[in-house]
C-alpha cells in the first residue's frame, strides 16, 4: 500500500523514486509509494502503410505535389479573379462575386500548402519518436553562486546596501517618475468645461418645439398635439437641434420618447399633473442605467424595454423601474401646446439624464 | 536519432544549401542556435495545437490588420456619404463609418480583408479561451509554468480589449451603443467617473474623439504589447520544453516526441496554412459585422437583440443579472451598485482565474517541477472547480442573449433573467459535484481495469456452478496510462515549534481536505500482482 512519506508540513526534501523519477524538492502533500507501478518504457515502433507499401509511399508522394501545384492555381485564381470581378458599380451581386471568387482562391492557396505541408509530415516522414532530457529549469548551483557573487560585488562597489539614504530616495524617485506623465494626460479632457454643469443640463428649454427625430443629424417638423392619436409613439428631439455645436452629443442627452396614452391608464402625482398634455406624455430616450436608448414600446402593458440589458419602464406610471437593473425611472421632459398647437417644453428636464454619476444630485 | 544515410556523391542543390549555410552562419554564428534547437523535440496531443490556433490567427490578424489600415480612416469628422452603395447616399456619417463602408464596397478585396480580421479576431479569442481551459484541466500550469500561465492570463485579457477597440472603431449604430455602456460603466465608478468619462471620451459621450483614441491603443499599444507577451510565453515554452500527457516511456525528466526539423516543421508550418486557410473560407462564405445594416452611430436608434462580441457577453450578461433598484444615494453622492458589482464579480471572477495556480501550489505544498500532465480525471478537485467555473462564465455569457433566447424559444424575458439569476448561483455548485462524481467514478473504472482488465462480455460457468465474467487483462503500456498519476493526502495539522497550530496552517488543512479527502489511490505494484492472482 501506499505509504505516507512525507506529510507533516510540506516541510524538507525527500529523495524517494515514485515512478517518476527521483525527486529532490519538497513533495507536499504528496503521497510517494514505494510500490509504485514501474514505467514500461517506449511501446516498439509500428511503421505505416507508406513504410510498407511503397505503391502507398508513391501515392501518399502524388497527394503531397499535387497539393502543392493546386495550391498555386488557386493563388493565380485568385489575382485572375481580382482581375476579372471588378466591383465598380458597388453592386451587391459583384461584391458577393467578387470576395467569394478571390477569397475561394486564397483559401484554395492556403489550404493546399497546410494540408499537403502535413501530409508530408505525417506519411513520408520518418515517424519515430525522439527523445530529449529535461535539466531542472533552475540554473545549477555554481552558476546560482556565480550570479549570487555578481550582485554581492555589485552591491559593494555600488554601496547600494550601504547607503540607505540615498537607495531609498531612488526608490521614492522611481515612485514618483510616472505621475508627470499620469497628469500629461489631463490634457485629453476638456480643459474649459465643468462635467457636472454639462451634464444637468440639454438643449430642452421652455418654449422649445418637439420636434420628429429623422434619424442622424436630421430634424424632423415639429409634432402638433392634434396629430398624436392615442398608442402613438414618436421619437423626438429639439427643434433647433440641428444649430447645437456638437450634434450628436447635445442629441445623445435630449432624445426623447413621446406616447399618448388614454389618460384614464396615466398615473400621475399631483406635482407632475401639469407636465402632460392631455395623455401625452413626453420621456428621455436614454435608459438610467448605463445609457443606452430605451427604444422599445409594448403597447399593451405600457413598458418601455432597454435593449442592452432588458430594463423595463413603465409609461403609464411615470416610468418606474418594474424589471431589469436599473433603478431609476426615465426622466420626464414637461410638455404643453404653444398658441398654433405644436408640443413645446415647459423646461428642461428637472433633473441630470442617462446613467447614473457620483455627482449626480449636485 | 540519425537514421538516413549520407548520399555518397553531394548533388548541386545541397552543394547550394551548404554554401549559403557557411555563408549566414560565418556571419551570424546562427549555427549555435540550429544545433541546439534544430532538433528540439515536441510532444504530439491534438489539444497542444490550440495555442498554435491562436498563435497563427493572431498572425492574420496582423495581415489582415495592416490591409485595412491602409483604407481605414480613424476620424470622426462627419462626412456626407457619397459612394455607390445607395442605401447610404447623402447620409451624414463620421469619416471612419464612411472609410469602414468604402473598404466593404469600393475596395477589392476589402470585404473579404475585413470578413477576415474579424472572424480571426474571434478565433484567436477562442483559441485563446480554450487553450486557457486545456492548461486548466490538465495541470500544465503548476511548477515551473505558473509564470507562463499569468503571461498567457494577460494575453487573454489583451486579446479582450483588442476586441473591444476593434469593434468599437467603425462608429456604426452597435460600436457605437458598445461605447455607450462602457461610458455608463465608467461614470459609475465613486468619485472620479464622471472625470474619468470625460477623459475617455475628450468630453461629453460620444463627442469627437474616441475613434482615433482607441485607433491608437487598437493598432499600436495593445499588438506591441501581445507581441511582446507573446515573445515571452514562446520563450517560456522553449526555455520549459512542452509538457507531455501520461504514457509509456514518458517520465517527468525527458519529452518524448518528434523534432523541430523536420517533421514538426512540416507539421506546425503546414497547421499555419490551415488555420489561415479555414479563416480565409469561413470569411469568403459567411459575412460578419454588416456595418452598412445599421448605419452610422446615432444616439437615438437600438435595434431589438443588440450584441457584443461573443468573448465580452459575459461581461454584459453580468450587468443583465442584477435585479432591480441596487443603487444608493448616501452622503449626496450616488453609488450604482448595480454596475460596481457585476465589474466586481467579473474583475474577481478573473482574479481567480489568474492566481488559481498559486492557490493549488499553497494547498499541496508541492515544490516540485511537473512536465507530466494530470488526466483531469486524476485531479478531480481542480476538475470540478474548473468545471464550476465554466458554468459560471457560461451563464453570464448567456444572459448576454437574454433577450434572444426569451424571442426565439417564445419565453418571457423576465423568466429568462430569473431563471439566469438562479443558474448563476445553483449551476456552479450543481457542476462542482456532477463533475467530481464523474471523474471519482472514472478513477474506480480506471483502477478496476488496470488490477482486472476489460470486461470481455464472456461469461463462464465453472465446474463448481459459478458464472464468472472473463476480463482480458491490459498490457503493461494501456496499464501504464491509467495508474501513472500523483496521489496526494490531505495535510494532518499538527503544532509547530511553540506548541501552538497557526491559523493559516488550519485554512491550509481545511483547503486541502477539500481537495484530497476523497481521493482514489493509485493501485500498486502489489496490487496489481494481488489482481493477477485472482485469476480474472
Amino acid at each position: 500500500m501506499a505509504e505516507e512519506a512525507k506529510n507533516s508540513s510540506g516541510g524538507s526534501a525527500a529523495v524517494v523514486a515514485d515512478g517518476h523519477g527521483v525527486e529532490t524538492a519538497s513533495v507536499g502533500t504528496a503521497v510517494l509509494s514505494s510500490d509504485a507501478v514501474q514505467n514500461p518504457g517506449l511501446p516498439p515502433h509500428r511503421k505505416r502503410v507508406t513504410d510498407l507499401d511503397p505503391k502507398k509511399e508513391k501515392n501518399a508522394e502524388r497527394g503531397v505535389y499535387g497539393l502543392f501545384y493546386l495550391s498555386i492555381v488557386g493563388s493565380l485564381g485568385a489575382v485572375l479573379a481580382y482581375m476579372f470581378f471588378p466591383i465598380e458599380s458597388g453592386d451587391a451581386s459583384e461584391i458577393r462575386l467578387h470576395t467569394i471568387f478571390v477569397g475561394s482562391g486564397m483559401a484554395l492557396a492556403l489550404l493546399a500548402i497546410g494540408i499537403g505541408a502535413v501530409h508530408w509530415g505525417k506519411a513520408l516522414m520518418y515517424d519515430g519518436e525522439s527523445i530529449d532530457l529535461r535539466h531542472p529549469v533552475a540554473s545549477d548551483e555554481p552558476t546560482r553562486e556565480a550570479s549570487a557573487e555578481v550582485f554581492k560585488v555589485a552591491d559593494q562597489e555600488s554601496g547600494f546596501s550601504r547607503r540607505t539614504l540615498v537607495r531609498n530616495s531612488l526608490f521614492g524617485a522611481l515612485i514618483a517618475f510616472p505621475l508627470p506623465g499620469i497628469t500629461l494626460l489631463r490634457g485629453l479632457a476638456p480643459q474649459d468645461i465643468d462635467p457636472v454643469e454639462v451634464l444637468r443640463h440639454t438643449m430642452w428649454d421652455k418654449g422649445i418645439r418637439l420636434a420628429r427625430d429623422n434619424g442622424g443629424h436630421k430634424v424632423g417638423e415639429a409634432i402638433r398635439a392634434a396629430d398624436v392619436t392615442i398608442g402613438s409613439v414618436f421619437h423626438v428631439v429639439p427643434e433647433n437641434l440641428g444649430q447645437a455645436k456638437d450634434v450628436l452629443n447635445e442629441k445623445a442627452k435630449a432624445v426623447v420618447l413621446l406616447i399618448r396614452l388614454d389618460e384614464k391608464d396615466l398615473k400621475e402625482t399631483p406635482e407632475k399633473e401639469s407636465w402632460s398634455y392631455n395623455g401625452i406624455v413626453a420621456y428621455s430616450k436614454v435608459c438610467t442605467h448605463v445609457g443606452c436608448p430605451v427604444a422599445l414600446n409594448e403597447q399593451h402593458t405600457h413598458h418601455l424595454l432597454c435593449p442592452c440589458h432588458q430594463s423595463q419602464f413603465d409609461v403609464s406610471d411615470e416610468a418606474k423601474v418594474v424589471f431589469g437593473p436599473a433603478k431609476r425611472p426615465l426622466p420626464q421632459l414637461p410638455i404643453t401646446v404653444d398658441d398654433e398647437g405644436y408640443l413645446i417644453a415647459q423646461s428642461d428636464f428637472n433633473e441630470p439624464v442617462g446613467p447614473s454619476y457620483w455627482e449626480r444630485l449636485k | 536519432m540519425s537514421h538516413v544515410t549520407e548520399s555518397p556523391a553531394k548533388s548541386g542543390s545541397s552543394r547550394f544549401t551548404s554554401a549559403a549555410a557557411t555563408y549566414i552562419d560565418d556571419r551570424t554564428k546562427i549555427g549555435v542556435a540550429v544545433k541546439e534547437f534544430g532538433r528540439k523535440v515536441f510532444p504530439d496531443h491534438w489539444s497542444f495545437l490550440l495555442g498554435e490556433v491562436a498563435l497563427y490567427s493572431f498572425v492574420v490578424i496582423l495581415l489582415s490588420g495592416t490591409f485595412l489600415t491602409l483604407f481605414f480612416q480613424a476620424t470622426m469628422i462627419e462626412t456626407v456619404y457619397d459612394g455607390p452603395y445607395v442605401p447610404m447616399k447623402g447620409i451624414e456619417m463620421s469619416g471612419a463609418m464612411a472609410s469602414t463602408i468604402d473598404i466593404s464596397f469600393s475596395v477589392r478585396g476589402g470585404l473579404l480583408m475585413r470578413q477576415v480580421h474579424h472572424w480571426a479576431a474571434l478565433l484567436f479569442v477562442a483559441s485563446i479561451g480554450l487553450h486557457m481551459l486545456r492548461i486548466f484541466f490538465t495541470g500544465a500550469f503548476r511548477k515551473p509554468r505558473e509564470l507562463n500561465w499569468i503571461i498567457g492570463f494577460v494575453l487573454f485579457v489583451l486579446a479582450m480589449a483588442e476586441g473591444f477597440t476593434g469593434y468599437s472603431l467603425p462608429d456604426d449604430v452597435l460600436s457605437g451603443n458598445g461605447l455607450r455602456i462602457i461610458d455608463g460603466i465608467i461614470k459609475a465608478i465613486p468619485i472620479i467617473g464622471t472625470w474619468l468619462s470625460f477623459l475617455f471620451f475628450g468630453g461629453e459621450f460620444p463627442g469627437t474623439d474616441i475613434v482615433g483614441r482607441l485607433y491608437m491603443l487598437h493598432i499600436m499599444v495593445l499588438p506591441a504589447m501581445v507581441i511582446l507577451f507573446v515573445a515571452l510565453h514562446l520563450m517560456f515554452v522553449v526555455i520549459h520544453k512542452h509538457t507531455q500527457y501520461p504514457g509509456p516511456g514518458k517520465t517527468q525528466q525527458n519529452v518524448v516526441g518528434y523534432p523541430v526539423l523536420p517533421v514538426y516543421a512540416a507539421k506546425a508550418g503546414g497547421f499555419f496554412f490551415i488555420v489561415f486557410g479555414v479563416i480565409m473560407l469561413i470569411s469568403t462564405f459567411f459575412s460578419i459585422n454588416a456595418v452598412w445594416m445599421y448605419g452610422p452611430y446615432d444616439p437615438s436608434p437600438v435595434s431589438a437583440g443588440t450584441q457584443p462580441d461573443w468573448y465580452i457577453g459575459f461581461a454584459d450578461g453580468m450587468l443583465r443579472l442584477i435585479p432591480p433598484g441596487w443603487e444608493t444615494e448616501w452622503f449626496g453622492y450616488t453609488w450604482s451598485w448595480n454596475m460596481l458589482v457585476p465589474v466586481i464579480i467579473m474583475v474577481g471572477f478573473l482574479v481567480l482565474v489568474a492566481i488559481y495556480p498559486f492557490i493549488e501550489a499553497w494547498v499541496t505544498g508541492d515544490k516540485r517541477e511537473h512536465h507530466i500532465l494530470d488526466r483531469p480525471r486524476n485531479a478531480p478537485t481542480r476538475t470540478a472547480i474548473g468545471a464550476a467555473g465554466v458554468t459560471f462564465y457560461a451563464v453570464m455569457w448567456g444572459a448576454a442573449s437574454s433577450d434572444l433566447m426569451a424571442t426565439h424559444f417564445q419565453l418571457s424575458i423576465e423568466g429568462v433573467i430569473h431563471a439566469l439569476q438562479a443558474l448563476l448561483i445553483v449551476g456552479p455548485i450543481v457542476a462542482y459535484f456532477m463533475t467530481k462524481r464523474i471523474c471519482l467514478a472514472l478513477q474506480k473504472k480506471d483502477r478496476s481495469i488496470a488490477l482486472h482488465g476489460y470486461e470481455s462480455g464472456r461469461i463462464v460457468r465453472l465446474p463448481g456452478g459459478e458464472y464468472v465474467e472473463v476480463h482480458k487483462p491490459v498490457s503493461d503500456y494501456e496499464r501504464w496510462e491509467l495508474v501513472s498519476y500523483h496521489d496526494y493526502a490531505p495535510l494532518m495539522l499538527r503544532p509547530n515549534d511553540d506548541g501552538r497550530i497557526p491559523f493559516s496552517k488550519r485554512l491550509r488543512a481545511g483547503f486541502s481536505r477539500w481537495f484530497f479527502e476523497d481521493r482514489i489511490v493509485p493501485p500498486t505494484q502489489g496490487e496489481l500482482e494481488q489482481g493477477h492472482n485472482e485469476g480474472h
